[in-house]
């Protein structure tokens, strides 16, 4: 073996080594996280946290309202893009192949995928709340749903373009007309794919803190109002986070377990769905 | 399943057609143009969005642009009591916790995806693609929450004290090391690596896993070794395709709210060391929003520290979608 192959040798091994190296640091950290969630969450995790409201230190209070909250705020942005996703992500693949406007809004919805979700916050701010003077369960919602829609247009596009050009033929040469082919044919077909992106927007919006902080604002108290202030479970562990009290942190803590095991179990959902159709 | 599904609505589809063509057309126009119309409509508002969220910050924004001009993008005085405003300090700021985090993220993101597609077993890959998705899922703020309460008191004890002590006497760099505290510009960016590390390392792995095997092959027939055939066939190959997501990582880092919120101290001043308090664009509009009353000056100016993000976003995204196309993001 010449001194160059032992060299070449040396510096593949090394590499290797500096690899695994990076994974094993990438592990740590990341596992830190999982660890100090589960191992402070899950003592602070009772009953008693799911079914009463919050309220200020020393006074036992749970996450009650602002689960509810959440959910309220989650139905009512899902309800909205779901629509809207769909129908353009079904434009994008099927009406504006090659179009410039059918460009144009690929690379914006492509855009907004990736904003930064406080600005959806802001933009809603001035859209819905400054101009009714009231910060409302229901802005929260439309923010949600402002950063939900591109995520369903990219999977739906993405979905329906796998599916074959002759299955469409096949009904169209049928007679079927191009509202039956898409709903009909094409949407059946990519259904499995739609929904996954459906539940992943779902996961996402459901841990967002930013945008909600300028349209819903938070609520300590028991909520159900869509024109009033409401309460969600990002906002108050991001409340009860910073505020000095134990047993408000120790609640924080209990709710980002909460929405995190929330998120993962729909995104398992998601994966699972995506892996029988493989 | 599927195919039996379709096999139905084919024949329920097909029965008008049997019909006489004027007949079918009168019942397919109406829907038809609904349909088209809608769908197009739909692509028109999502179009619309992006041009409506710049109006709306604009519109927001607009007393804070009039009363401190242009000079109002790169002024680095934030003063709420003087109502003298600038996003010098937040840009500064939003730019070196970025920058740090993709120091950190990039070259750990580039081993594991190296280890994840030429040093792991190939039956362990797809579990470790999930986990990896999986992290990427975590909302921010679980990072926040653990920089606050794990990481930056770590740094505070163990790491920035003895790295300041080590810099304090040679020259420009015990200002960029000078002593501070956990919560820092330095804390930020740390949090922010992690948190973009799985995004990252997932792109990176589907870029490095789409290098054609003959490709690949035919260089390990040539008697490359597995770091030869990374460094000099996969690296090229993907290359755009890796910097393109890099700037996707940065575009992440650069809006992130939460993750920053939490361990960068909220100071609206400028230093030049890495472990002394700041702001970015994002922390400080979350942190001092609730104390801007509505129609004030300081909401104005906290909507134009929004343009400003908006606008660099939008350059860096820009960019990242034309390098990495509109297929890999996802």
């Amino acid at each position: 073996m010449s001194a160059r192959t032992a060299r070449r040798k040396a510096v593949n091994a090394a590499a290797g080594a500096v690899a695994v190296g990076a994974g094993l640091v990438s592990l740590l950290a990341l596992g830190s996280i999982l660890w100090t969630l589960v191992s402070r969450g899950a003592p602070a995790l009772h009953w008693s946290v799911l079914t009463t409201s919050m309220a200020p230190t020393g006074e036992h209070g749970g996450l009650a309202n602002a689960i509810i909250g959440t959910l309220i705020q989650v139905v009512i942005g899902m309800a909205v893009a779901t629509p809207i996703g769909i129908m353009a992500g079904t434009y994008l693949s099927e009406y504006a192949r090659g179009s410039k406007l059918g460009n144009v809004t690929r690379f914006v919805s492509d855009i907004l995928l990736s904003a930064p979700s406080i600005l959806v916050g802001l933009f809603v701010y001035v859209l819905l709340v400054a101009t009714t003077k009231a910060y409302s369960g229901f802005a929260g919602g439309i923010a949600l749903a402002v950063i939900a829609i591109p995520m369903i247009v990219r999977t739906t596009e993405d979905m329906l373009s796998l599916v074959p050009v002759a299955l469409r033929e096949a009904a169209a040469a049928l007679g079927a007309p191009k509202w039956k082919v898409v709903t009909l044919i094409a949407w059946r077909a990519a259904g499995t794919g739609m929904t996954t992106g459906i539940l992943l927007a779902l996961a996402r919006v459901s841990g967002e803190t930013a945008p909600l902080l300028f349209t819903s604002l938070g609520n300590l108290n028991w909520s159900t109002s869509l024109t009033k202030p409401m309460a969600s479970l990002p906002l108050a562990i991001y409340q009860f986070a910073s505020s000095p009290y134990d047993d408000l942190v120790q609640l924080a803590w209990a709710g980002a377990l909460l929405i995190t095991l929330g998120v993962l179990v729909i995104n398992i959902v998601a994966q699972l769905a995506i892996g029988r159709r493989r | 399943m599927a195919m039996n599904d379709q096999a139905s609505s084919l024949s329920i589809t097909a029965l008008p057609a049997a019909a006489p063509v004027a007949a079918a057309r009168s019942v397919g126009q109406g829907p038809e143009r609904l349909f088209a119309g809608a769908v197009t409509a739909s692509g028109i508002l999502v179009f619309g969005l992006l041009g409506a969220i710049i109006l709306m910050l604009l519109i927001g924004a607009w007393p804070a642009l009039q009363a401190f001009g242009p000079a109002f993008f790169w002024n680095p005085i934030w003063d709420s009591v003087a109502e003298k405003f600038g996003a010098g300090v937040m840009i500064y700021g939003t730019l070196v916790t970025s920058l740090l985090a993709l120091i950190i993220a990039v070259p750990l993101a580039t081993g594991v995806a190296y280890a994840l597609t030429e040093i792991v077993p190939s039956a362990m890959r797809r579990p470790v693609g999930i986990v990896i998705q999986l992290l990427a899922a975590i909302p921010s703020i679980i990072y926040g929450m653990w920089g606050f309460f794990i990481l930056a008191p770590y740094l505070a004890e163990h790491v920035i004290l003895d790295v300041a002590d080590l810099f304090v006497d040679v020259p420009v760099l015990n200002k960029v090391f000078d002593y501070g505290s956990g919560n820092s510009i330095f804390t930020a960016g740390l949090v922010l690596a992690v948190m973009i590390l799985p995004l990252i390392t997932a792109m990176f792995v589907e870029v490095l896993g789409a290098t054609p095997v003959v490709l690949k092959e035919s260089v390990y027939g040539l008697g490359a070794t597995r770091f030869e055939v990374i460094r000099y066939v996969a690296l090229p190959y993907g290359k755009r395709a890796m910097i393109g997501a890099i700037m996707l990582g940065l575009g992440r880092a650069l809006g992130e709210t939460m993750a920053v919120t939490f361990v960068i101290g909220n100071a609206t001043r400028l230093s030049p060391s890495i472990f002394a308090q700041g702001a970015t664009i994002s922390s400080t509009i979350a942190n001092e929003f609730s104390e801007a009353g509505g129609g004030s000056l300081k909401l104005a100016a906290l909507l134009g520290l929004g343009v400003t993000l908006f606008m660099i976003s939008f350059v860096v995204l820009s960019i990242s979608r034309k390098l990495v196309g509109h297929k890999v993001q996802n």
